[in-house]
């Protein structure tokens, strides 16, 4: 039964991994950066809850929505300021830029905060379950998380397979040059990716930040999760984030059970061999679609 | 008001120039054709036109408005479209939404899908395919169709002959008067010179990227053709 | 190491491999290795112990340049190179009581020996895929080192006098971990110089430029990235360790440090020009400074470090050095290949 548990914990935690995922496959999905500041940028958007909280003085959940707001322009000013500059063929400039952003984050965030865990305390429903059997119960939070990702993901599909933007992001995706020749501005059309990435990672970090506690450090575990769900899951497809995010979530519950303390590492194993036995991932992607 | 006015245009790739000071001009609502061997810089021309090269010095008008530091879908939005060389279908879009994504910027104009239809009758039980699974043909009428979308003022189309057989091609260019009738300026690329000896109002002849021929197609003889396309 | 100039005959051209300035940059660092060689027999003890640190900085600086700058491998893995070295030197020396210096080359080997694995799993991603995959592995060897009771398992270990600098004296360990630094800075300026003036170096930078042109000339670039990648993990770990000798600990946390080992030496080559001869040069040297004037804090000195990276690797891509060679082009090391006219 303990078994049983740790695979439904780990799926409602493969929740919470894919909502991670989410914006770091967007990013690379329509204009192929890999944002290596995406787990720093969690973090940062779980302190401005706080402080976002203690400064408007009103609760954590409408300060989220205010800090997931405060991202989105930050990710549409930091794209079109900053990281437009980066991109080309050449990956190396926004690996640097990404990376160094991180960097700077997490020391920034340090001297501001300093080291010292916190967490965001949202009560009861921290801990509250749903008993299933007698063995068995379900964390209403981690639930909650799970639900929060697939609506995120259903919202994003919808948005780019139905919507006018949507298309603009496929085309561009597919074929940056012949995009502009539909009079798509490339420029602006990132900055809107971007923003919507930084969203997903605001919300990200949100849960993240009161699922457990947190510290200015703990972006570079986020990115590693995130990273690790969109290769298992697949390059290139959404829904191979949830996949992926389930995947990792599962092998790091197992692991747990089978030892205390091998969670992550169970979690980087499996990573490691779905990369050496089916690099593609588990979900395949038909075409370069997202 | 020319449409199109092209002055002195040097132009290239990195470190490659492709065009050597070259002058064009096409006049509103007039069809001209382009004509040249590979490689004498037809395509970059268009490409520069659409602001898609670098340009190193000269000048290109359109409308009287000079265009130096007007970026791509600017140009579009200001009614230029290209119907880029090898089609260039976006892959993870259905023909569909190939055509409405060329809407994206739509201006006021009689082109809609229902009227790239009536122009290209096959596409409408293709609409829904994915347009990677469609023939040369049918992908190049999808091509035109999509730039169409935008109603743009001046088309330029880039080898829409390319790798098609001659009857397809045919049935193209059988198209083009209905795209011409509403004033629009078109320019034309093409290698196959009687095909655009035939649609044209004047000729360009290009090579090694500056204009060897100009004159009506009626003007000018086989061999002066000949000469200006191989240089011999 | 200067060289009378090479002409290799081909009819009316010949293929000049030195310039003045390259001459003039060998001279140089040769002065300047003799210097520093010296500089214990009257230098300042506190400056030895800067520039101990400087040195190793130097070293995996030219690492990562070498991987990133030309081979197109951009890591930010290395973090696990040297923790991995830190733990064997640890094993080795205070458990095994192998003599340090000696445990230094041999966790050079095991690291080299290890990337081959990694690289396996690692080159089967690209771009900033391959880079977050780097990051994971060091991870994987973090945790593992965790898990293993017999290292301590995390907690804090001692390279002790009674073991590891069993028969040095203070003042002995301390001239040769200084002069062990020196040889792994010079020495990682020696490689990359030398592997850029090879064969397969001109066929790596080839690489780095366009794969599929190299490919079509018939380069291995699976085969030349790796032998890179090997020699840069050496090197690496030699340094790792040679880093925790200074130290004399070894920490889990710090060991696998990504700040330390990784950060700071990608911000160090961005400042100085990523893929140029001097940029790990210069970058240590700005580094140094940087260092030397926010001595108390560490996060400022990533924040600043980082922020000048990150405007560079955006808008001045070539770093110092680039803005340098606009001002006047110039080598410093004999690696670039001329065809000049033969004399009539």
């Amino acid at each position: 039964m303990d078994w049983v548990n740790a695979v439904i914990q780990g799926i409602l935690t493969g929740g919470l991994y894919a909502l991670f995922a989410t914006g770091l496959s967007l990013a690379f999905g329509v204009m192929r950066f890999v944002n290596l500041a995406h787990g720093d940028l969690a973090i940062l958007a779980a302190y401005l809850t706080l402080s976002t909280s203690a400064v408007v003085g009103v609760g954590y959940w409408p300060s989220m929505v205010i800090v997931v707001l405060v991202m989105f322009v930050v990710g549409y000013v930091g794209q079109r300021g900053l990281f437009n500059f980066t991109l080309g063929e050449d990956p190396l400039p926004g690996i640097l830029v990404s990376f160094g952003v991180g960097i700077v984050i997490q020391n920034a965030l340090q001297e501001h905060y300093t080291a010292t865990d916190r967490s965001i305390d949202l009560g009861p429903i921290l801990t509250d379950s749903v008993t299933i059997t007698d063995d068995i119960s379900i964390g209403l939070f981690p639930l909650l998380t799970l639900a929060v990702a697939v609506v995120v993901l259903i919202a994003l599909q919808l948005l780019f397979s139905r919507t006018s933007i949507g298309r603009a992001f496929r085309a561009t995706a597919d074929d940056p040059q012949t995009a502009q020749l539909m009079g798509i501005n490339d420029k602006r059309l990132y900055g809107v990716a971007m923003a919507i990435a930084f969203a997903a990672v605001a919300l990200a970090g949100f849960f993240r930040g009161a699922r457990t506690s947190f510290s200015p450090s703990s972006g570079g575990g986020i990115l590693l999760f995130a990273f690790e769900a969109v290769v298992i899951g697949g390059l290139g497809s959404l829904w191979g984030t949830l996949v992926g995010g389930i995947v990792l979530g599962v092998a790091q519950g197992v692991g747990n059970q089978a030892s205390i303390g091998w969670d992550l590492l169970a979690g980087h194993l499996v990573f490691l061999f779905v990369l050496l036995v089916r690099p593609r991932g588990l979900v395949s992607a038909g075409g370069r679609g997202l | 008001m020319a449409a199109l006015e092209v002055e002195a245009l040097d132009a290239g790739y990195g470190d490659f120039q492709a065009l050597y000071g070259l002058s064009l001009r096409v006049g509103s609502g007039e069809t001209i054709a382009i004509i040249g061997a590979n490689g004498a810089g037809k395509t970059t021309l268009l490409r520069a036109v659409m602001g898609q090269v670098r340009v190193r010095s000269g000048s290109i008008r359109y409308d009287g408005l000079d265009l130096a530091g007007v970026p791509t879908h600017e140009r579009v939005r200001r009614g230029m479209g290209l119907v880029p060389e090898g089609r260039r279908l976006f892959p993870s879009l259905s023909v569909e939404e190939n055509l409405m994504i060329g809407g994206y910027r739509r201006r006021p104009g009689r082109w809609t899908i229902d009227e790239v239809v009536g122009v290209f009758p096959m596409l409408e039980r293709l609409l829904k395919r994915a347009s990677s699974t469609l023939s040369g043909g049918e992908q190049q009428s999808v091509a035109i169709g999509r730039t169409l979308m935008a109603n743009p003022d001046l088309i330029l189309l880039d080898e829409v002959s390319l790798g098609l057989a001659p009857v397809v091609v045919r049935s193209l260019y059988d198209a083009l008067p209905r795209i011409v009738q509403v004033g629009t300026t078109v320019v034309v690329v093409e290698q196959d010179i009687t095909l655009a000896l035939d649609v044209a109002d004047r000729v360009y002849c290009l090579l090694e990227g500056r204009v060897s021929l100009t004159g009506a197609p009626g003007e000018l003889t086989r061999d002066a053709i000949t000469t200006a396309y191989f240089g011999v | 190491m200067t060289q009378p100039v090479e002409t290799i005959e081909q009819g009316r051209f010949h293929v000049v491999r030195t310039s003045t300035g390259s001459t003039v940059g060998t001279g140089l660092a040769i002065v300047a290795t003799v210097f520093f060689a010296l500089f214990p027999l009257w230098g300042s003890d506190s400056t030895q112990l800067t520039l101990v640190q400087i040195f190793y900085y130097l070293s995996l600086a030219q690492m990562w340049n070498l991987l990133a700058g030309y081979a197109g491998l951009v890591t930010v893995g290395q973090q696990g190179f040297v923790g991995v070295a830190a733990y064997t030197l640890f094993v080795l020396s205070e458990r095994h009581n192998v003599d340090p210096f000696v445990a230094i080359v041999l966790a050079g080997v095991l690291v080299a020996a290890l990337s081959i694995p990694v690289a396996l799993f690692a080159f089967r991603l690209q771009g900033g895929y391959f880079a977050i995959g780097t990051w994971v592995i060091a991870e994987v060897f973090r945790l593992a080192t965790l898990r293993i009771e017999s290292l301590g398992a995390g907690n804090v270990q001692s390279l002790t006098v009674k073991n590891t600098f069993a028969g040095y004296s203070l003042e002995s360990r301390r001239d040769l971990i200084y002069w062990a630094s020196l040889g792994l800075a010079v020495g990682a300026t020696l490689i990359v110089v030398l592997i850029l003036r090879s064969r397969r170096g001109l066929a790596m930078q080839a690489a780095r430029d366009s794969e599929l042109g190299a490919r079509c000339l018939g380069v291995n670039v699976r085969n030349t990235k790796l032998l890179m990648w090997v020699i840069a993990a050496l090197w690496t770990g030699a340094t790792g360790a040679l880093i925790h000798l200074n130290s004399s600990t070894v920490t889990n946390q710090d060991a696998f440090s990504v700040l330390s080992w990784t950060a700071l030496v990608v911000f160090i080559v961005v400042i100085g020009g990523v893929g140029s001869q001097i940029g790990p040069i210069i970058g240590v040297v700005i580094f140094w400074f940087i260092t030397d004037r926010f001595e108390d804090s560490d996060t400022w000195r990533f924040i600043i470090l980082g922020s000048v990276a990150v405007v560079m690797a955006a808008v001045a891509r070539s770093g110092i050095d680039g803005l340098l060679q606009r001002i006047h082009p110039f080598e410093i090391f004999p690696v670039r290949r001329r065809l000049r006219q033969d004399a009539p």
